[in-house]
C-alpha cells in the first residue's frame, strides 16, 4: 500500500531539480520531508500528483504497488493521493460547496445528495472551526493565508485520501490558525499516511512524524527518527550545505 | 442587484428534475424540426409587394402600410455596415420573409395549439414555467404568435400584454406614439429599416403608473422554417413608478442554409420606473442575429439588461441605454459564447444625457475552437451629465490558442465632472488551475467546465433558474464538443 519513490530525476524547463531521490512512506506512517527553500521538496510533491509542468526523466513512483507515472492527476487522486498545496489556486465563481461536492462525487463514483453533503461538510468545518458561510465563498478567492490553508485541510477532511502530502501547510499562517489546522490534521490521521513537507519544525511540534528525511539541492541527504527534526530546529541545515 | 427569481427551498431541491428538462429543451432547441405546415408562406426574396402583402395580410391601418413602405425605401438606400462582423455571405434574397403556421393566432389555451407546435413549446419548457412562476406568456412560431396569455388578475390592474400585431389593432394610439419613433427610428441602420418594413409579431407590454408586477412576463420566439427571417417587435412601456420583469427566449433548429433574425426591442422606462429585460438567444449556428435593442430611461428610472448570446453564426447585438433623466440608471450584464465558425460581435451602448446618471456594464465572453468573441461598446457622457458614473468591465476567456477575443470600447466624454472606469481582462485557463482541480479527482474536461461556469457565474446567477441551468448545460455541451 505504501508510496515508494526510486531514483527519481525530475526536470522543469530543462533544468534538473530532483536529482535521484529514494523515499518511502509506509502505511499509516507520518513522514516529514525537511529542507531549506529551493531544495526540490515542492517539486517532488507536484510530481507525485502528476503536475504536467514537471518532467520525470528517470526513476519510478509506485503507489499501492502501481506505477503511477503514467496516470493523469485525477487518476492518482482516485487511487487515494492528495496534495495540500502551498499556494492553492483561486477559482472564481465556484463555491467551496460546489467544488467539493463535484470532487467528492468524482472520487467516489456516485452522487451524494445536496443535503447529505451539506451535513458532511458542516461536520468537517466544525472540526476546523470554520464559519458556515465559508462553504458559499468562491474557492480561495480573497482568502487570507490562514483561510487558504484551512480550506486545503477541509478538502483533505472531506475527500479522505489514503495518502496526504501537506506542502508547507505551516507557512504563512499565524499561531492560532496553525494550532487549529494541526489539531484538524491530528484528528484525521487515522488510517492515513502523511508526508509533511516543511521548512522548519513548527508544525512538527503538533504532529509527531515517525521518520524524517532531509532534502538539500534535489537530493535526500539524511534520514532518521523524530530526533532529526529537533536537531534541525537547533542547528539548521548548515551541516549539510 | 436583487435576484427577483429566488424560489422557495422546495423548488430549488428539484434541480435534478430541472436538469433533465434542460437536456430535453436543448435537444428540442437545435435538433427538432416540425414539418413545414403553413397556411401561407411567401416565396423567398424581398420587394415592395412582399411588404404590401404582409401589411394586407394583417389587415393593418393605412398608416402602418405607409410606415412599412417608407422603411423599405430607407432599407434600400442604406449600405450594409462595413464594420463589425462579416455580413458578406448573408443573402437577403434567399430569405423567406413571412410564413403563417397552420395554427390559431394567440390561443389562450395550449390545448388550442396544434399538437406538433404545442409539443415543441412543451419541450422548451414554456407551459410549465408559465404555471410555476410567470405572470404571462407569449409564444411566437415563425411570423405569428400562436399563444398569448396574461393572468386574469393582472388584466384587471390595467396591464397590457399582447402580441404586437394585436396591439396595433387594439391600441393604435399607443402604438402610433411609441412604435419606432423616439426610441429606434428606422434611419438608425439598414437592418432596423428592414425590420420596419417586414416586422411581424412580437410583444407589447404596457404597465400603468404605480403597478408593480412581481412575476415576470415571458415571450418565446421560435423559428422553425428553413432560410427564414424572423422580425418580431418588442415594445415595452413602463409608466411612472411601475415595475416589470420580462424574459425573452429564442431558438431555431439547425439547417444548412442561413436564417436571419432582425428583431427590434424598444423599452420605455418612465420616471421612477424599473424594468428588467432578460434574454437568452440560442439561435442555431446558421443564423445571422442582427437584433437591435434600446431603452430610454427617464428620471430615477432603472433598466437592467441581462443578455446571453449563444449559438448564431454571426451576432451583432448591442443593447443601448439612453439615460435621459436625472439619476437614471442602467445595468448591462451579458454573456457571449463563440464556438467553431461563430462570430459574436456584442456589447453595450450607454448615453449619459442627464446629471447623476449611473451605468454599469459587465460583459463576459468565452471563445473556443476558433470562435471570435468581440466586445464592442460605446460610452457617451454629454455635457449635461454632471456627476455621472460609469463602470465597464469586460472579461474574455479563451479556451484554446486558435480562438479570438477582442475589446473595442469607444468612450466619448464631454463632461469633466464624471467618473468613468473601464477594465478589460483577457484570460486563458491556466494549467495550474486545471492541475489543482484534477488533483482533487476532476477530469480535465470537468475542470475546464468548472472554471468556465465560475467565470460566467456572476451573470448566470441573475437569470431565472431554468435559464441559468440551460446556459450552464449549453456551455458544457459546447466544451464537450457534442453540440457540433
Amino acid at each position: 500500500m505504501s508510496l515508494i519513490i526510486k531514483d527519481l530525476h525530475v526536470n522543469v524547463e530543462g533544468v534538473e531539480i530532483v536529482k535521484g531521490v529514494d523515499l518511502e512512506v509506509k502505511d499509516d506512517e507520518i513522514v516529514a520531508l525537511m529542507g531549506p527553500n529551493g531544495s526540490g521538496k515542492s517539486s517532488l510533491a507536484n510530481v507525485i500528483l502528476g503536475n504536467p509542468k514537471y518532467t520525470v526523466v528517470k526513476g519510478e513512483i509506485l503507489y499501492k504497488e502501481k506505477n503511477i507515472l503514467e496516470l493523469k492527476p485525477h487518476e492518482r487522486a482516485k487511487l487515494g493521493l492528495f496534495l495540500s498545496f502551498q499556494y492553492p489556486q483561486e477559482i472564481s465563481g465556484v463555491t467551496v460547496f460546489n467544488f467539493l461536492r463535484t470532487a467528492y462525487n468524482s472520487l467516489n463514483g456516485k452522487k451524494i445528495s445536496v443535503l447529505d453533503f451539506k451535513r458532511l461538510l458542516e461536520e468537517k468545518m466544525n472540526l476546523l472551526k470554520m464559519d458556515k458561510n465559508f462553504m458559499n465563498r468562491y474557492l480561495n478567492e480573497g482568502f487570507s493565508g490562514g483561510e487558504k490553508k484551512r480550506a486545503e485541510i477541509l478538502q483533505l477532511a472531506v475527500l479522505n485520501p489514503s495518502l496526504a502530502i501537506l506542502d508547507e501547510t505551516d507557512s504563512g499562517i499565524d499561531i492560532d490558525s496553525l494550532k487549529i489546522v494541526a489539531n484538524g490534521i491530528n484528528n484525521l490521521k487515522d488510517k492515513k499516511s502523511m508526508l509533511l513537507i516543511t521548512h522548519y519544525n513548527r508544525i512538527l511540534q503538533y504532529i509527531k512524524p515517525n521518520r524524517v528525511y532531509i532534502m538539500i539541492n534535489g537530493r535526500i541527504v539524511d534520514e532518521g527518527g523524530y530526533k532529526l527534526a529537533d536537531e534541525i530546529e537547533e542547528n539548521g541545515y548548515k551541516k549539510y550545505l | 442587484m436583487i435576484n427577483q427569481y429566488q424560489k422557495p427551498a422546495r423548488y430549488a431541491l428539484s434541480k435534478i428534475e430541472l436538469k433533465m428538462e434542460v437536456n430535453e429543451r436543448i435537444k428540442e432547441m437545435f435538433e427538432h424540426r416540425n414539418p413545414d405546415k403553413h397556411i401561407l408562406k411567401f416565396e423567398p426574396g424581398l420587394n415592395e409587394d412582399v411588404v404590401r402583402n404582409i401589411s394586407k395580410n394583417k389587415n393593418e391601418p393605412e398608416w402602418m402600410l405607409n410606415f412599412r413602405l417608407k422603411a423599405f425605401e430607407v432599407y434600400k438606400q442604406k449600405p450594409v455596415p462595413q464594420w463589425g462582423a462579416d455580413l458578406s455571405r448573408l443573402d437577403t434574397e434567399k430569405i423567406t420573409y413571412f410564413a403563417i403556421p397552420d395554427a390559431k393566432h394567440n390561443s389562450k389555451s395550449w390545448d388550442d395549439v396544434p399538437e406538433d407546435i404545442k409539443n415543441t413549446f412543451k419541450r422548451l419548457g414554456i407551459p410549465e414555467a408559465e404555471q410555476k412562476y410567470l405572470a404571462g406568456v407569449g409564444g411566437q412560431y415563425d411570423s405569428i404568435n400562436i399563444y398569448h396569455k396574461l393572468k386574469q388578475e393582472l388584466e384587471k390592474k390595467g396591464i397590457i400584454f399582447e402580441d404586437m400585431d394585436v396591439a396595433l389593432q387594439k391600441y393604435p394610439e399607443l402604438v402610433k406614439e411609441y412604435f419606432m419613433t423616439k426610441c429606434i427610428p428606422i434611419t438608425l441602420h439598414k437592418y432596423v429599416a428592414l425590420h420596419g418594413a417586414v416586422w411581424s409579431g412580437g410583444t407589447f407590454i404596457y404597465v400603468p403608473e404605480n403597478v408593480k408586477l412581481e412575476q415576470p412576463l415571458q415571450a418565446y420566439f421560435r423559428m422553425n422554417t428553413e432560410s427564414f427571417g424572423q422580425f418580431e417587435h418588442t415594445l415595452i412601456i413602463v409608466e411612472k413608478n411601475a415595475e416589470v420583469s420580462y424574459i425573452e427566449g429564442c431558438s431555431s433548429p439547425k439547417y444548412n442554409s442561413s436564417s436571419l433574425h432582425a428583431g427590434c426591442v424598444e423599452l420605455y422606462v418612465k420616471e421612477g420606473a424599473r424594468l428588467r429585460y432578460s434574454s437568452a438567444e440560442n439561435w442555431s449556428n446558421n443564423t445571422y442575429n442582427l437584433n437591435t435593442k434600446r431603452a430610454i430611461v427617464e428620471k430615477n428610472g432603472t433598466i437592467e439588461w441581462i443578455t446571453a448570446n449563444l449559438g448564431s453564426k454571426v451576432s451583432m447585438v448591442y443593447p443601448c441605454s439612453i439615460l435621459k433623466g436625472e439619476n437614471a440608471r442602467a445595468d448591462h450584464l451579458s454573456i457571449g459564447y463563440a464556438g467553431k465558425n461563430q462570430e459574436q460581435d456584442i456589447g453595450a451602448k450607454v448615453y449619459h444625457l442627464a446629471p447623476n446618471t449611473t451605468s454599469i456594464v459587465k460583459s463576459k465572453s468565452i471563445s473556443k475552437d476558433g470562435g471570435i468573441a468581440r466586445y464592442r461598446g460605446l460610452l457617451h457622457v454629454n455635457k449635461n451629465a454632471v456627476n455621472s458614473k460609469s463602470k465597464v468591465q469586460c472579461d474574455a476567456l479563451m479556451l484554446d490558442n486558435i480562438s479570438k477575443s477582442d475589446t473595442i470600447p469607444v468612450i466619448e466624454i464631454k463632461q469633466d465632472k464624471s467618473s468613468i472606469a473601464h477594465e478589460a481582462t483577457v484570460g486563458k485557463i491556466s494549467d495550474e488551475q486545471i492541475f489543482y482541480l484534477m488533483s482533487r479527482g476532476l477530469t480535465e474536461e470537468q475542470a475546464t467546465q468548472m472554471i468556465v461556469n465560475g467565470f460566467i457565474e456572476p451573470i448566470v446567477k441573475e437569470l431565472p433558474i431554468e435559464y441559468a441551468l440551460e446556459l450552464n448545460r449549453l456551455i458544457e455541451l459546447e466544451i464537450e464538443g457534442s453540440l457540433g
